[in-house]
């Protein structure tokens, strides 16, 4: 269907002022029923199967099944996204399961150096601003 | 009393939506690696301007990098930049810019060091020449300092990309400030000056959160969303027609809204269609070119080294005759196969990773598996869950192989796009250059990414690395030009009644009927995304026919456009999430027929393999070894097609 949302588990993000799911989807498909206070897909077939509602999600609340055109009932691919690496359990239709732990990120999330001191000097030359303040010097053929 | 007949969704749209009018010196539209690349550098330069930033969805997961990637497609390292740009050339049957290409390639390895700088676990060599991921990777050292990466092919390194994205936008958000950031705003149309001529002013968008419409002014525009996807009907059409190749939010608008207002585009015939594992469109790089794996036909016979298709390639020359066969032409063997009814095309994973296998121990099988299916859940997750469904481990079972349908881009294997100035250097030919790099022909408009045309192959890399570029122009351009007061034509409440035509003609007609999607005075913008994608999988060389084309299938395409435009006035919105797909579809209309419209154009078949135009077969250097610009005029609103020498700087 891509993504759904398990009715026990989505707690609508407690009312607050952003749900996870409908802040994260670069679709705009994840939508808060504010009555019920769960969220949804509201355009199944314009759904990228990206994970990223599923792997956002505080309450696990939501996971995918495979587009209904070509994908079999049955199998489940679900990630635990943790602040370094991700784990992944994939589950086949035959029951086998393998489990896959790949590394994210090196640093501490909020860590990236954004070189906020860094004023550039020379607006004309085509060097940019690092390349500039590491001493670089423009190629040319 | 009415049937109980409501508009659908959560986010309504009213009629009459609020305005907010912003002032600023540089608007950034976009947030993919391209507008990030752009975030993180613009301040350097910028001084004291006020710069704001656009995105329609939220940066740490927009754009084509949002799921993650296995690996960086374009780091130069110790390479020169000058066979990059032979390699461009070739791979696109060698039409493209060389000052362009060369630009990226002589900029790209700074954002790739960035990246991994900022914690973008990059995989590296050991001394014994063991694959490290990206953990163990970290200690030989990092790509600056001269360890050394995995490569899969000449310009390619493996990384752990789940969190790509995540990574460059956060460098990005923290480099422009929050508070300079609109997210969940779709920009639907760019503005013109109304004193000075041939310049752009602002843009008007919409919230999709609110009922609220912007109406920007700027003195210069970076305009960076992607390429366009969901223009061909694509193979699976229920659920399915939301797993496309490229992210399916892209629709067309960088083309569409430059196109509008008057900035030419260049190679618009130019399309990608990627040969991908069969349904899931997982990526096959990694099988090519890391785990050496073949593709075979229907017969199990190892096409691509048959007399037959040697003698196919030799037709394409010397493209085809280069040591790396250009994307199309691989495609185009395939084809052949498939319609002389020799398909289908298998992946034969299993000979490959038992050859691969046979060298190594327990551990590093197990590690090799782990990096199979990390290529996928990288970057493809619904891949990954496919070959679950189906009991497919690959080591034990082969994978069907099969070009999907057409996309339009610009940093992949695909050149379409703006036409924009090169760098402003001597080697640079003149009808190459106009002052301002990335600037397309509309002054104070800057593009990256998939916007720029004619130099394809940048990937996310690329992209970032040209959004830099592009945005430190733009600053010089606005610099340059402090004077200007950009002044809009339209007032604010002309442009929320361009923006907001789709709600109201909803809420003036919705009652009319019992069931709100079917009503004789609206179309709903899915219903309209299906007629669009027929029309074009029929008429414009889409899967349907073998990409095949004709003059005449053309010419009834370009009279259902016309139509098409006519009924685009009359797409409906119910609610703000309904609103933003009117906009998609009238963007990727538009984009469409420009694709077509150069298809038309061009009288020769030089893309075999992406698509075919029947009456014009093979290529034919002596008319049309050249760039095909269109330029459409806003005033008149006629389309304008010519013929731009093409030059080549590096023999």
């Amino acid at each position: 269907m891509p993504s759904f949302v398990i009715q026990e588990k989505c707690d609508g993000c407690k009312g607050g002022e952003k749900t996870a799911c409908m802040y994260i989807c670069p679709n705009d498909l994840m939508v808060l029923n504010t009555e019920a206070m769960k969220a949804y897909n509201q355009e199944p077939d314009q759904c990228w199967e990206c994970f990223s509602c599923v792997k956002i999600c505080p309450t696990q609340a939501i996971e995918v099944r495979g587009y209904s055109d070509f994908v079999p009932l049955g199998s489940s691919i679900m990630p635990m996204r943790g602040t370094e690496d991700v784990m992944w359990t994939c589950k086949f239709r035959n029951g086998t399961i393998k489990r896959f732990k790949f590394p994210i990120r090196t640093t501490p999330e909020g860590a990236a150096n954004a070189y906020p001191d860094l004023k550039g000097k020379d607006l004309k030359s085509g060097l940019l601003a690092t390349e500039e303040a590491a001493g670089k010097t423009l190629i040319a053929p | 009393m009415a049937l109980p007949n409501k508009p659908t969704g959560e986010l309504l749209a009213v009629k009459d939506p609020a305005v907010e009018e912003r002032e600023v010196d540089i608007l950034i539209v976009g947030g993919g690696m391209a507008a990030c690349g752009s975030a993180f550098e613009v301040k350097k330069w910028s001084g004291d301007m006020k710069v704001l930033l656009v995105d329609k969805a939220a940066m740490e997961r927009s754009g084509a990098v949002a799921q993650g990637l296995s690996a960086i497609n374009t780091y130069i390292g110790e390479n020169k930049p000058e066979d990059y740009v032979k390699m461009v050339a070739n791979d696109l049957m060698g039409i493209t810019r060389d000052d362009l290409v060369y630009d990226l390639g002589r900029h790209v390895d700074d954002s790739v060091h960035l990246f991994e700088e900022w914690g973008l676990p990059v995989w590296k060599k050991s001394a014994e020449g063991k694959t490290l991921d990206g953990n163990k990777g970290r200690e030989m050292g990092t790509l600056k300092d001269g360890a050394q990466p995995v490569r899969t092919g000449k310009w390619q390194i493996m990384i752990n990309g789940e969190s790509y994205k995540c990574i460059v936008a956060e460098a990005a958000k923290k480099a422009l400030g929050e508070e300079n950031i609109l997210e969940r705003v779709f920009i639907v149309k760019l503005l013109l000056d109304a004193n000075k001529e041939n310049t752009i002013a602002g843009a008007v968008g919409f919230s999709v959160r609110e009922n609220k419409v912007y109406v920007i002014k700027c003195k210069g525009m970076m305009v960076a969303c992607g390429g366009a996807v969901n223009i061909y009907m694509p193979r699976a059409q229920g659920e399915g027609k939301g797993r496309a190749w490229y992210p399916v939010w892209n629709s067309g608008s960088t083309y569409t809204m430059c196109a509008q207002v008057g900035a030419e585009l260049t190679m618009m015939e130019n399309r990608f269609t990627p040969a991908r594992f069969k349904d899931g469109y997982g990526p096959v790089g990694a099988w090519f070119l890391l785990f050496k794996a073949k593709t075979l036909n229907g017969l199990g016979e190892n096409f691509a080294a048959s007399d037959f298709s040697k003698k196919e390639l030799e037709k394409y020359a010397p493209y085809g005759l280069a040591a790396v066969t250009p994307t199309c032409l691989r495609n185009h063997l395939m084809l052949a196969e498939m319609k002389a009814g020799r398909g289908p095309i298998i992946m034969d994973t299993v000979t490959a990773l038992a050859t691969l296998g046979a060298t190594m121990d327990a551990k590093e099988l197990k590690h090799l598996e782990s990096e199979a299916w990390e290529d996928f859940l990288d970057m493809t997750c619904g891949q990954a869950n496919l070959w679950c469904a189906q009991n497919c481990e690959p080591e034990k079972m082969n994978s069907e192989v099969m070009p999907t349908e057409p996309y339009l881009l610009g940093s992949h294997s695909g050149c379409c796009g703006i036409w924009v100035s090169g760098p402003d250097e001597p080697w640079v030919p003149d009808h190459y250059k106009w002052g301002y790099n990335r600037m397309t022909t509309v002054n104070g408009l800057f593009t990256a990414g998939d916007g720029v045309g004619a130099s394809g192959h940048k990937f996310s890399s690329g992209s970032h690395a040209e959004g830099r570029i592009s945005i430190k122009n733009c600053v010089r351009y606005v610099t340059d030009h402090a004077d200007f007061k950009p002044a809009l034509k339209q007032s604010p409440k002309e442009l929320v009644d361009i923006a907001y035509a789709p709600v109201r003609l909803y809420l003036e007609n919705f009652k009319y009927t019992t069931a709100a999607d079917i009503n004789p005075n609206y179309l709903k913008p899915s219903g309209f995304a299906m007629r669009l994608m027929k029309a074009t999988n029929e008429y414009g060389g889409g899967w349907m026919t073998y990409y095949q084309t004709s003059e005449k299938a053309l010419e009834i395409l370009m009279d259902l456009f016309k139509v098409m435009h006519e009924d685009a006035e009359k797409l409906a919105a119910g609610d703000l999430h309904e609103l933003m797909r009117c906009w998609e579809m009238k963007h990727r209309l538009w984009t469409v027929e420009a694709h077509c419209r150069h298809i038309q154009y061009r009288k020769e078949t030089r893309y075999p393999g992406f698509y075919y135009n029947s009456d014009h077969p093979g290529q034919d250097d002596a008319n049309w070894f050249c760039f095909t610009n269109s330029k459409y005029h806003p005033d008149s609103g006629e389309w304008e097609m010519k013929k731009v020498p093409h030059v080549k700087i590096f023999k």
